[in-house]
């Protein structure tokens, strides 16, 4: 699960918007958390950022030095590299409204 | 507690290297397990960890990780630097790890389910990269004001000390005080094996730190509240509990400086070890003495520590110079050290860490406190008495004579200290005024010296300019006299008996001739009598021969006579009438 990035980094490329929305998601393992997080990401991009996101899933486990960069101490914890300034949402994102309002997405009308 | 034999296979303990702390906790801190130290802010938590880091790394062997949840690790390298620790130097030497745990809430928005996975990679990560036995957690609180769900955090906290156990790594968890718990959010009951209080209090404008073992599981540990000190050197805790009475004893002798003060000590001066209390009112000698008995020590090659609590030490020397002590050479020697401070510079407590911090550090074997009365501005008198007493065992000990003085208030009893310590005391010197004839003068007198002979006589006390000096008081005629008194009494009674003398060789003259003149008329006396009786003798001879003639003739008469035999009568009447006829 390392460093997955979803297949939409080609939607990015081919957006005009400038604002490509870099996301991190940290796990540890391929826990049953990390994967509802996951998911629920994804649906919520889908949704809201259709085009314009990366997802990178970072797993401690493997990488476990890049914990200290990002401050992470929870599991799972979506950081929002770009657009600044950076925004962390930690929790398995079932609460879309939350998320939302955490990633500072303005919904799509 | 655990049954004892446990005690031995299982507990096994973490040397602290916290000066004091090993001998409370009787090893250190149970061996792969969590400690709880809470404390209110500024009670020194996150200076106990890092210490505890620090000694492990240096002196045990043992690498740390001090993962910090609320200071930076560069103010921390900045605030350690002061005492004496190098964290960065640490860092770079793979001794020390450190992890700033940064949580600010408001960048923080909290949906759904999650664990702290996160952090225990984090810690399990700083724990393997220098192969670490120590771990500091300062302050894990931290979590509950960062994050909001706080039954995920208990749950985790409960699998991050198990974890830690299960590491086999030595934690230390701190945690703020709360109003009714231990800790604000009861790490307490995470952390069920040992527990550390640290208090700052402050009494009477004087604040001292303490720190209490609230519980340690499977061990026996001291129960009191302890006293600690933070200084250039960390932090020092003081064993707060009484050594008891079963120290050593000596039967050496050492002197007092002063020879004829050793006289009065049967010759010998006092007891190595003992403990001597000078008291006096103001100005009758006590620093004087204080100092004699330093320069003796340093005499000796013995080193002396010297605590001032009324003057500066280049005071003192100075003083002494004017009685011909020259005591800046023992200190450029290095034989005696000064400590100069006011006794209300700091409470008791710090006032008996600092004098058990420098005594092991000088390691002396003269102790002087002058004077002991000034702590009382410090405490109570039941807490200066409970200090000294802890002093003078600790002393006693280390086998380091114990000199103290006091100062008596004008008008309060002489046999008296304001401590009440007088039972500690093994001797007793009392320095007192004399006041006579509008003169003073200072006597000295030994109130008591436990276990020798010692003199009953009060001396007159001199300053002169070769040091102390002690002469008899004139103590004749039913008076005790001191200073010019005693000797314009010494000098008449010089002039009397002269003259009583010269009085007595005349009359013993005058009795001799006297017997002379006797002796004489008695010779001319007897001579006489001689005389006379040899006249007496002679004429006695003459009679007899007279009576013996006449007899002859009477016989020769009879015979002419021829007369018949009556003869008595005849003899009578012709006695009759030889009287007659004469």
């Amino acid at each position: 699960m390392k460093a997955v990035s979803p297949g939409k980094g080609k939607k990015t490329k081919t957006d005009s918007t400038e604002e490509i929305w870099n996301l991190r998601l940290y796990v540890a393992g391929q826990t049953p958390k990390s994967i509802t997080a996951f998911a629920n990401l994804k649906k919520i991009c889908d949704e809201h950022l259709a085009g314009k996101y990366r997802i990178e899933v970072i797993d401690l486990l493997k990488n476990p030095l890049l914990a200290k960069g990002d401050q992470i101490i929870a599991i799972p914890t979506l950081v929002r590299k770009l657009p600044e300034p950076i925004k962390k949402i930690i929790g398995d994102l079932a609460n879309t409204e939350r998320v939302l309002v955490g990633l500072d997405i303005r919904p799509v009308s | 507690m655990v049954k004892k034999k446990h005690d031995v296979d299982v507990l096994e303990k973490c040397p602290t290297g916290i000066k004091g702390l090993d001998e409370i906790t009787k090893g250190g801190l149970p061996k792969g397990r969590p400690t709880l130290i809470c404390g209110s802010a500024g009670c020194g938590k996150t200076l106990f960890s890092m210490e505890f880091l620090m000694r492990g790394a240096m002196d045990y062997g043992e690498p740390g990780v001090f993962m910090t949840f609320e200071e930076a690790p560069e103010d921390l390298a900045k605030n350690f630097i002061s005492l004496g620790f190098d964290l960065n130097d640490m860092t770079s030497r793979s001794l020390i790890a450190t992890d700033h745990v940064y949580i600010e809430r408001s960048e923080i928005e909290e949906t759904g389910q999650y664990d702290l996975e996160g952090l225990f990679i984090r810690l399990g990560n700083a724990i393997d990269s220098i192969g670490a036995k120590r771990v500091v957690l300062d302050t894990i609180e931290a979590l509950f004001s960062g994050l909001s769900n706080a039954a995920i955090i208990r749950a985790e906290l409960r699998r991050l000390f198990h974890w830690l156990k299960d590491r086999g790594v030595t934690a230390i968890v701190t945690g703020e005080s709360g109003e009714k718990t231990l800790t604000r959010y009861g790490l307490e009951e995470y952390v069920a094996d040992c527990v550390i209080l640290l208090d700052f209090r402050i009494e009477e404008q004087i604040s001292t730190r303490r720190l209490r073992i609230v519980k340690y599981r499977g061990s026996s540990h001291g129960g009191d509240e302890y006293p600690f000190l933070i200084d250039e050197s960390g932090l020092s805790i003081l064993p707060i509990t009484s050594l008891g009475l079963d120290y050593p004893v000596s039967t050496e002798h050492i002197s007092t400086g002063v020879p004829k003060l050793d006289a009065m000590f049967d010759g010998k001066g006092f007891f190595r070890g003992s403990t001597i209390l000078v008291s006096g009112t103001a100005g009758t000698g006590k620093t004087s003495m204080s100092a004699t008995f330093a320069d003796a020590a340093c005499r000796r090659g013995e080193r002396c520590l010297y605590f001032a609590f009324e003057e500066s030490p280049s005071q003192i020397i100075r003083n002494m110079g004017s009685i011909g002590m020259d005591l800046a050479r023992w200190v450029k020697k290095g034989l005696l050290r000064f400590h100069s401070a006011r006794p209300s510079l700091y409470g008791l407590e710090m006032h008996l860490v600092t004098f058990h911090k420098v005594i092991d550090e000088f390691n002396p074997q003269v102790f002087i406190v002058d004077p002991i009365s000034n702590l009382s501005a410090a405490g109570t008198a039941s807490e200066v008495k409970s200090i000294l007493t802890r002093l003078i065992d600790h002393l006693k000990m280390k086998k380091i004579t114990t000199f103290l003085t006091d100062l008596t208030h004008f008008g309060g009893s002489l046999e008296h200290t304001s401590e009440e310590i007088s039972s500690l005391i093994d001797t007793w010197l009392l320095l007192r005024d004399i006041e006579l004839n509008g003169e003073r003068n200072r006597g000295l007198y030994i109130l008591k010296s436990r276990g020798m002979a010692h003199s009953n006589q009060i001396q007159e006390f001199l300053l002169t300019n070769s040091g102390i000096d002690l002469i008899d008081i004139y103590t004749g005629s039913g008076d005790v006299l001191t200073g010019s008194a005693r000797t314009a009494q010494e000098a008449k009674e010089k002039a009397s008996e002269l003259t009583g003398r010269s009085e007595a060789e005349r009359r013993l003259r005058a009795q001799k001739s006297k017997r002379k003149a006797l002796e004489t008329k008695i010779a001319a006396l007897r001579a006489e009598f001689d005389a006379e009786s040899e006249e007496m003798h002679l004429m006695t001879e003459e009679e007899r021969k007279r009576k013996a003639v006449l007899a002859e003739d009477r016989l020769e008469m009879a015979r002419l006579r021829r007369k018949e035999p009556s003869a008595p009568q005849a003899k009578r009447s012709k006695k009759k009438r030889e009287r007659r006829v004469r």
